[in-house]
């Protein structure tokens, strides 16, 4: 048998090499833990030897992690006590080997990876690109509970620990090193030379000096009244962020909490069970699952049998406004693609390059960029009110006002500038990529790139394709959006595409409530409460109220009265409030303050008396209707999967990733109840709530979106 | 006709350059390699070139900033490049960017590239402010002090006039003399008039104003868009109302009693930069470029500093008219470098002179007339500002550019530069 442990010897010193056989990263297996379990008893017994390094044979990775499938095989709470169990014992055994270990990293130390480095006596790691060091366990919805919640915070300081342990973050190696996770870092060439020369220091009884800790600390984590405030805080700012969705932060909190109080090994206790709790409980599957789904799309190529995708290197924009600067900012950010805007006016094109710069600068500001790259990407933004530059772009993305004639004019400009091979995107959020492609010679090159605002901080986007466009171009885009930093889904050029579609009657409905009398204020405070980042009014807001009007002109042109919004909405519009950007929507605005609902709004949609609707009644109202526009389009072959419905409709929407997604949130609660509940609206409340005729079906022959999952 | 052993000729692709800006207004927040950086690439978009063509880079700037020393690197490491184009800064003074073309043609005409872009920048608004000698010593000794008392004595010898800083003046190092000394010296070696002088920059002017009202000089700007403020795609030296009666008001800069050159009859201090594409006749066929124009033939000359430090230009005009075997009738354009109008007269008159010919040139003809004309056609450097390093690849566009309009044959470029230095090259059209 392949051993995925081995040992060699180089003097008094033990060379422990992991390298899990088949697999292109490092996991902690059961395989794995029991060929340790042996190794580090023969070790312990071995006179001869005298201090370990640990290091591994992977090239680009120390350990990733624990195993995620045998913590998704996980049936039951017991199993559950027992894996963990099985991995504190694991972990505590490289500390209480009788003799010291020193982990020496390059890539990824993460999860039960930095858990067992944290055991060791010494960790020196490279400060290499690839050194990623952090706790992700809580963005699986569970904990770090091989010792993680008991060391980290003994090691760098409590705050500084519930920074990374709460958040789930992962660090590069220089923070890393700077906040004391790491002991030393070299350059990946002497990593086990220094390690060796630790693990020998080390055995003649150096003790490594640790840095002091700061004033602060002192006063806040050295003593219990600090800590307690400590604590609270911390415990205050994770529900605010988590609005009571999500256990893991908290739990965590206290593994940390309990540790500090009664020791490590009550500690252990804690992060053991709590962890057996959250491992089978709801939303960490749900996380999982999603995890799951994005890493599976992420390798997705966007089209089947697809050719390679051809590399975007050179980007240009028509139009410099706030879609096409955010467009421009972020692929140079992430990608250092050359970017090239036209617009009409030099002033027009002045100001999209700067606003694209203050993504660079913002990135500069966070340390997310050092000052040469900084300085070095800004220099690939370039603007002109000719198309000059066009003709070396590999990738041409269209974002001028939503106006099918300006569009279709535009898009004859570009190619008859363009190279023959070049793609040619429209950024359209709403017109059908159909009818503007009719203008172009070569229409399989042209698709949509549907970005949302603001880009730079929206993880979505839909690539847009038509019946005519060429896999070649669908793959390239998909990959370039990738490389951009977002989640790419493939969206089949229908009306509305996915998000907003599925968004509109949500929306649309928000807008009747208002209507029936249910306060603005209660509408947006029951979808927060539901696991949206905002309500519905909120985000009409932020979208702008024209813009959202100007939508669903198309939705109702191609779906009828099922998409008309409230005549509200036509009124308010009329009367030039726009939203936040003009300081007038359904609440009002002081600059960039929000100052409370703005209760004229009320007269608009016809309320004359606020009604009484209870919390649950409004919560279904507004989500049900879009549960069944995705069950729609998903019928329509709109996405070509439920996973990807899913995934776009939490990454594009911020639909409650706890939930799954609303063709998962359509599982759950069980298709024929949810008919149902569509029924009993449809009743009350007019046709728009009449079932899709794929739920129907559904519900008739007990078929479910994800049949093979449980 | 100047051309490789395979009879390629070395071809003028096109170029841009920034708008030229007086020193301390809207460029002032971009540093040389900034400008040298923007110019380049808007060529780079307006030509559609893909950056791995390029061969080398040569770039002038006179001016520079011990913080970027080698400009010229700092543009071929633009993003848009590879990472392996060798490029080398040039300084001739005034006549940097002529050079830097100069070389990319020898280059090319050598075999040694095909695709080179050359050209220069100036930031006049940053340059080096440098410490006294004897503060910079201290310093220095300072820094390698090995205790902290030693380094306390030393610091506390520091005196106050040691803190005056030092700022770099136009002025000949072997002579002392400030250019505009010198030129005021020609006005009056050469009888030159204040009249005549503020006439020349009257024309300048207007012409300058003319080229950019009908977009023939905005053609060529590649507008800056400034991290705060609003884009600039014109020179803002040039006046199209300036009188005669206004400038004759202005004192004598140099010699307030019975001088001549004023600020209105010289350059400004300007900020600006220039970038030109330079490819094998061949090579430009074969990338599907349509050339301007072709480089014929170029020199350099030096006259001794403390004689009239500007008349190189006419010793090397002949000298580049000789090798591309025509006279200065056969030439259709003229872009002279007009560092101040007493040196374009100055220019000029030995141009025409049998004496000059005679005594510097060891002929009996003179150079030729100078149809005024065809001079200067878009203003000059009196008008439209004058970045020291930049400067010569304005004088390459702008003639290139209007040769093709006025189908004109022949275009001759003549540059005075500090050191008693002159540059002159030929173009071609066929």
């Amino acid at each position: 048998m392949t051993r995925s442990v081995t040992v060699t010897y180089d003097g008094a010193i033990a060379r422990a090499v992991i390298d899990l056989p088949g697999e292109p990263v490092n996991k902690i297996t059961k395989g794995m833990r029991e060929e340790f379990d042996d190794l580090l008893n023969a070790l312990a017994a071995n006179r001869q030897v005298k201090a370990v390094v640990l290091i591994s044979g992977k090239p680009d990775t120390f350990i990733a992690g624990a195993d995620i499938d045998e913590f998704t095989a996980l049936g039951s709470r017991g199993e559950a006590h027992d894996l963990v169990r099985a991995g504190q014992e694991l972990v505590n055994r490289f500390g209480d080997l009788g003799k010291p270990v020193v982990a020496a990293i390059h890539g990824a130390c993460l999860g039960g990876g930095l858990e067992t480095a944290l055991a060791c006596a010494y960790r020196v790691a490279t400060d290499d690109d690839k050194t990623k060091l952090g706790l992700p366990e809580v963005q699986l919805g569970i904990i770090p509970a091989a010792g993680g919640c008991q060391r980290l915070p003994r090691l760098i300081g409590v705050q500084a620990a519930l920074d990374i342990i709460l958040a789930g973050t992962t660090l590069p190696a220089v923070p890393a090193y700077r906040r004391g996770l790491v002991d030393e870092l070299v350059h990946p060439t002497i990593l086990e030379r220094v390690a060796f020369d630790a693990a020998r220091r080390l055995a003649d009884g150096w003790r490594p000096k640790r840095r002091r800790a700061t004033v602060r600390e002192l006063v806040l984590e050295r003593n219990p009244a600090g800590r307690g405030l400590l604590f609270s805080m911390a415990a205050k700012q994770v529900r605010k962020r988590t609005g009571g969705h999500y256990p893991a932060p908290l739990a965590a909190l206290r593994a940390v909490q309990q540790g500090l109080r009664y020791g490590i090994e009550a500690g252990l206790d804690m992060e053991a069970a709590l962890f057996a709790e959250l491992a089978v409980g709801d939303v960490s599957r749900e996380l999982v699952r999603i995890f799951f789904a994005t890493t599976a799309l992420k390798k997705d190529p966007g089209a089947s049998d697809a050719p390679e995708p051809r590399a975007v290197n050179r980007l240009a924009i028509a139009g410099a406004g706030f879609m096409g600067s955010g467009i421009g900012g972020t692929a140079v950010a992430h990608a250092a693609v050359d970017v090239r805007f036209r617009d009409a006016n030099l002033a027009a094109v002045g100001k999209g390059l700067t606003a694209a710069r203050r993504i660079l600068d913002q990135r500069l500001k966070r340390r997310r960029m050092t000052r040469p790259e900084h300085t070095r990407r800004v220099a690939l933004l370039s603007g002109a009110t000719d198309w000059s530059g066009f003709g070396r772009a590999d990738l041409v993305i269209e974002a001028v006002p939503e106006d099918l004639d300006i569009k279709r004019e535009v898009f004859r400009l570009i190619e008859g500038r363009v190279a023959p091979d070049a793609i040619i995107a429209s950024n359209t959020s709403t017109i059908p990529i159909e009818r503007i492609a009719t203008v172009t010679e070569h229409s399989e090159r042209v698709l949509g790139m549907h970005f949302f605002s603001p880009v730079e901080k929206m993880p979505l986007l839909e690539v847009i394709v038509t019946d005519r466009t060429a896999p070649w171009a669908t793959v390239s885009a998909v990959e370039f959006g990738r490389r951009m930093g977002k989640t790419v889904v493939v969206v089949r050029d229908h009306p509305g595409f996915w998000v907003n579609r599925i968004l509109a009657p949500y929306l649309n409905e928000s807008g009747r409530l208002i209507g029936e009398g249910v306060p603005i204020d209660q509408i947006d405070r029951v979808m927060k409460a539901f696991g949206f980042p905002v309500g519905p009014l909120t985000l009409i807001d932020e979208i702008g109220l024209d813009v959202g009007h100007k939508a669903s002109h198309v939705l109702v042109g191609a779906f009828g009265d099922r998409m008309r919004p409230a005549d509200g909405l036509a009124a308010l519009v009329a009367d030039g409030r726009l939203g936040r950007k003009n300081g007038r929507g359904f609440y009002r605005y002081e600059g960039s303050k929000r100052r409370g609902v703005d209760h004229s709004v009320y007269a608009a949609f016809g309320a004359s008396t606020p009604a009484e609707v209870a919390d649950g009644e409004v919560e279904r109202r507004l989500v049900y209707p879009m549960l069944n526009e995705a069950a729609r389009a998903l019928d329509d072959g709109v996405v070509r999967c439920a996973r990807d419905g899913d995934i776009a409709a939490i990454f594009g929407i911020g639909f409650p990733p706890f939930l799954g997604g609303p063709l998962r949130y359509l599982d759950r609660v069980g298709i024929d109840q949810a008919v149902q509940t569509l029924e009993g609206f449809r009743r009350l409340h007019g046709e728009r709530f009449a079932p899709a005729p794929s739920l129907a079906r559904m519900a008739a022959d007990g078929s479910r979106f994800y049949p093979t999952t449980s | 006709m100047s051309a490789d052993r395979n009879g390629h000729r070395v071809a003028v692709i096109g170029g841009c350059r920034t708008p030229f800006c007086k020193a301390g207004t809207s460029l002032k927040a971009l540093t040389s390699v900034q400008l040298a950086r923007h110019a380049t690439v808007e060529l780079l978009h307006r030509y559609e070139l893909d950056g791995a063509v390029v061969d080398e880079m040569y770039f002038g700037e006179v001016v520079a900033s011990p913080l970027a020393p080698n400009l010229a690197r700092e543009v071929s490491l633009l993003p848009q490049f590879p990472r392996d184009i060798p490029a080398a800064s040039v300084n001739r003074a005034c006549a940097s960017a002529n050079t830097a073309i100069a070389i990319g043609h020898d280059q090319i005409v050598g075999g040694r590239a095909a695709v080179v872009i050359a050209g220069g920048a100036e930031s006049l608004s940053d340059i080096p402010i440098l410490h006294s000698r004897r503060f910079s010593d201290i310093l220095l000794k300072a820094s390698r002090a090995r205790t902290m008392a030693a380094r306390a004595k030393l610091l506390l010898s520091v005196r106050p006039r040691d803190l005056i800083p030092v700022t770099p003046a136009i002025a000949e190092p072997s002579t002392g003399e400030s250019m505009g000394q010198s030129a005021e010296k020609m006005a009056k070696l050469n009888g030159i008039t204040r009249r005549e002088q503020d006439e020349w920059s009257i024309v300048s002017h207007r012409r300058a104003h003319e080229g950019t009202a009908d977009g023939r000089l905005v053609d060529e700007i590649a507008p800056v868009f400034p991290d705060a403020g609003e884009p600039v795609d014109r020179d803002n030296g040039i006046r199209a109302d300036t009188t005669i009666e206004q400038l004759a008001k202005l004192n004598p800069a140099f010699d307030r009693k019975y001088g001549s050159v004023t600020a209105g009859n010289s350059s400004p201090l300007t900020d600006g930069a220039s970038a030109v594409l330079l490819m094998r006749a061949d090579r430009a066929q074969s990338l599907g470029y349509a050339p301007l124009a072709f480089i014929r033939s170029h020199a350099v000359a030096a006259v001794d500093p403390g004689w009239q430090l500007l008349m190189g230009p006419a010793i090397a005009v002949p000298r580049a008219l000789d090798q591309a075997g025509i006279t200065l009738k056969d030439v259709g354009l003229i872009e002279m470098h007009e560092a101040f109008a007493s040196q374009v007269l100055s220019n000029i008159q030995a141009f025409e002179s049998a004496a000059w010919a005679c005594e510097h040139l060891g002929r009996s003809e003179p150079i030729g007339e100078v149809n005024r004309d065809a001079l200067n056609v878009m203003g000059g450097s009196i008008a439209i500002g004058h970045p020291f390093g930049a400067t010569g690849g304005r004088l390459t566009i702008t003639l290139a550019n209007e040769m093709v309009r006025r189908d004109v044959q022949f275009g001759l470029i003549s540059v005075c530069a500090q050191g008693g230095m002159g540059f002159a090259m030929v173009l071609e059209r066929t």
